[in-house]
């Protein structure tokens, strides 16, 4: 395909699908080791109310209250779960159970009751984003690259996921050490100061961060696959730590480039017209990637299990 | 309005839809508890996220017989099978990697909920415009709920109680103590699939009405309700029955009553309004309840070493103390003890007293155990030995003859 058509049409999804993965399978990497996987069920779930939240208060689309909202509602849903956990002595499984779903519920209450015809606001948008529609208009071809005035036109979704990334990086390297402590031997890492609480909180808050920032792009059914699956099929390749994080990075930048060609060609490949959704095909890929992964990865038996199994 | 709506004045699809979500109600509490109590909640996310592609690919294989898409018998069968395939790789991926339940979990769902997805967008481009009711399986839609569609959903909704029913012994020792029941020779493994084929049925049957994303809801909510209220495990399940099912019908009611209200939400908020009521208000474990326990306590401290300062002559600062004693009549309002409050007082220097020879004799090893510095000694002493400790302590010493 020639760049006149590449460069405006592809590589920006691309780009911010790519990034948006890597951005959650990062963080997904100790969630999915600290057994807090579903953090990122919950966090997805409970974006909705806080985006149609922050809709009624500014009464238009955009961007940063949007944010705002969205992140307010996951720190309000960390605490509420938290709350309910210790208050009524439920498992904290239960508890997360009860708490996304009601504001969910909410959610889509509140977007029900209000008019949001004139907008694009809705419930499907939520949960598969738009990742087809984020093009660079702008752009001519692989020229456009070096030119100030078409890379103003870019879409802001980009630059966004594109600091999140950064951000989340950063956070990971600044903190790798005791991280990975804490990750894998809590008890170890409070004797030797590390406070642990903390971050365990600074963590999942990255993750809230990372979630709500590719939730803007791609919609919630990425941000739960992503969490989980890269991180998931690095674990069956791998024992040591920094493996596993390459591996996931790599899984998941083949999970959003592959899902992006197949959503947007496999139909026409098959003879059909009509793409489907990239978000839907990102995280059918990962699920195939995790598969095998699990049925031919090396690591994949549980520790001293029978490894023939 | 909504008295109308509770009394099923409101018409056919709203009696309809009532009966249906109250059915589903109690059938979604009743199973959600022994999840519950298994701690497995969130196992019910993964299913009912995983029943999307069966639905797209039954529409799909409906439409290509040539019959009509929106038959919900089928929809409904082709749901169940996907949702069984989504359990046992779930249960594929827990018992033969080494993948934790929560990250299987959330494989399953995200992954099989991104393939419906991609599938649901086949259904849009394949032009057959029939295909408006599949989105309504997401978040349920009762609008056009017809009576074999109501049928469907109390039947299945029975059949589900009714095996409950025959399972409830394995499931409730599966539950609270797998070890043991493995070790009565009870296939834990083939239980645990069981219990899950429940909550698939429930997600199922309950896919029209609340929509597979809050189905969970109705799974987890009343069965953490009940809970509050009993230790029993089969009282449990059925106070979940009956928090399920009211909410069911009372939330159908409220969302006949006016327009814009969506019937599954507002289910839910119902059934999670049942549950902070049930936080606050229960009698043993819920929160009012603590705050009175700690009340009553911090009371009993406070009076206790009042008594003690009175006793032993010493002036009284703290104000909470002084203003309980004072309500008790065992001091004046100038902080001087009255007859009574001398005679308590001295009788609980005396009971300290006694405490500290029990304590400091081995031969009371388990009465001193016991000591806490608040409960009465003749509460665990017989009067023979307080007497005996009396002996000891002896009479008033150094007192002028």
């Amino acid at each position: 395909m020639s760049g006149e058509e590449f460069v405006p049409l592809s590589l920006t999804p691309l780009l911010i699908g790519t990034f948006a993965a890597i951005a959650c399978a990062l963080p997904g990497n100790f969630l999915v080791l600290r057994k807090q996987a579903l953090i990122g069920d919950a966090i997805s779930h409970v974006v909705l109310p806080g985006i149609v939240v922050a809709f009624l208060v500014t009464g238009a689309i955009s961007t940063w209250p949007m944010m705002l909202g969205a992140a307010g509602a996951a720190i309000v849903a960390v605490v509420l779960i938290e709350a309910i956990r210790r208050l009524g002595q439920i498992e904290p499984g239960a508890a997360m159970g009860v708490v996304f779903t009601t504001m969910f519920a909410a959610g889509v209450l509140l977007l029900e009751q209000t008019d949001t015809s004139t907008v694009h606001l809705d419930v499907e948008h939520a949960l598969y984003g738009n990742l087809e529609s984020l093009i660079w208009l702008d752009a001519t071809g692989w020229g456009s690259l070096l030119d100030v005035e078409a890379l103003a036109g870019l879409p802001p979704e980009l630059p966004r996921i594109a600091l999140t990334l950064v951000g989340v990086s950063v956070f990971t390297w600044l903190f790798w050490r005791p991280l990975k402590i804490s990750t894998f031997d809590e008890g170890f890492a409070r004797t030797i100061g590390i406070r642990t609480g903390a971050l365990g909180m600074a963590l999942v808050i990255t993750a809230a961060i990372a979630a709500v920032a590719a939730f803007d792009a791609v919609g919630s059914i990425i941000v739960i696959a992503m969490f989980i699956c890269p991180p998931a099929a690095a674990r069956m390749l791998t024992n040591r730590l920094e493996a596993q994080i390459a591996w996931s990075i790599v899984f998941a930048t083949a999970s959003a480039v592959s899902g992006y060609v197949l959503a947007g060609y496999g139909p026409l490949w098959l003879g059909g017209s009509d793409a489907v959704s990239a978000a839907g095909m990102i995280a059918t890929m990962s699920g195939l990637i995790l598969a095998a992964a699990a049925m031919f990865g090396p690591c994949r038996a549980h520790i001293g299990a029978h490894t023939s199994t | 309005m909504i008295w109308d709506a509770l009394t099923l004045q409101l018409g056919y699809n709203a009696t309809l839809v009532a009966i249906g979500a109250t059915l589903l109600g109690v059938s979604a509490g009743v199973t959600g508890t022994f999840l519950f109590l298994r701690k497995r909640a969130l196992v019910s996310d993964a299913i009912s996220h995983a029943t999307l592609p069966g639905v797209c690919l039954a529409f799909m294989v409906l439409v290509a017989l040539g019959g009509d898409g929106r038959n919900l018998l089928g929809l409904l069968a082709g749901s169940a099978i996907s949702a069984w395939v989504g359990l046992l790789c779930m249960n594929w991926l827990t018992r033969r990697t080494r993948l934790a339940e929560d990250a299987a979990i959330g494989a399953v769902l995200s992954v099989f909920f991104g393939f419906g997805i991609v599938l649901l967008t086949i259904i849009q481009t394949m032009g057959v415009g029939r295909q408006a009711g599949l989105e309504g399986f997401l978040l349920g839609s009762t609008a056009g709920m017809l009576w074999a569609d109501a049928m469907i959903i109390a039947i299945g909704g029975s059949a589900t109680l009714l095996l409950v029913l025959i399972l409830r012994r394995p499931m409730t020792l599966v539950a609270f103590d797998p070890e043991y029941a493995a070790a009565r020779g009870l296939p834990i493994h083939r239980i645990d699939l069981a219990m899950m084929g429940l909550v698939m049925a429930v997600t199922v049957v309950g896919l029209k009405i609340v929509g597979l994303i809050l189905i969970v809801a109705l799974l987890i909510i009343p069965a953490v309700t009940a809970r509050f209220w009993s230790e029993r495990s089969e009282h449990v399940v059925l106070l979940a029955g009956l928090a399920g099912g009211l909410a069911g019908y009372i939330g159908a009611a409220i969302s006949a009553s006016a327009p814009n209200l969506p019937t599954g939400p507002i289910i839910v908020l119902v059934s999670f309004a049942f549950f902070v009521l049930s936080l606050f208000c229960a009698p043993k474990r819920g929160v009012l309840a603590a705050v009175l326990r700690h009340l009553r306590f911090q009371r009993r401290v406070h009076i206790r070493q009042g008594l003690l300062a009175l006793a032993q002559g010493q002036k009284i600062y703290e104000p909470l103390t002084l203003r309980l004693l004072r309500r008790a009549g065992l001091v004046r309002p100038d902080g001087v003890a009255t007859d009574s409050g001398k005679a308590r007082a001295a009788k609980a220097l005396r009971d300290e007293k006694r405490w500290e020879i029990v304590r400091a004799d081995q031969a009371h090893e388990a009465t001193a155990a016991l000591y806490d510095g608040l409960r009465d000694i003749e509460t665990v002493l017989t009067h023979d030995q307080i007497a005996e400790i009396d002996r000891q302590i002896g009479g008033p010493q150094g007192v002028p003859v």
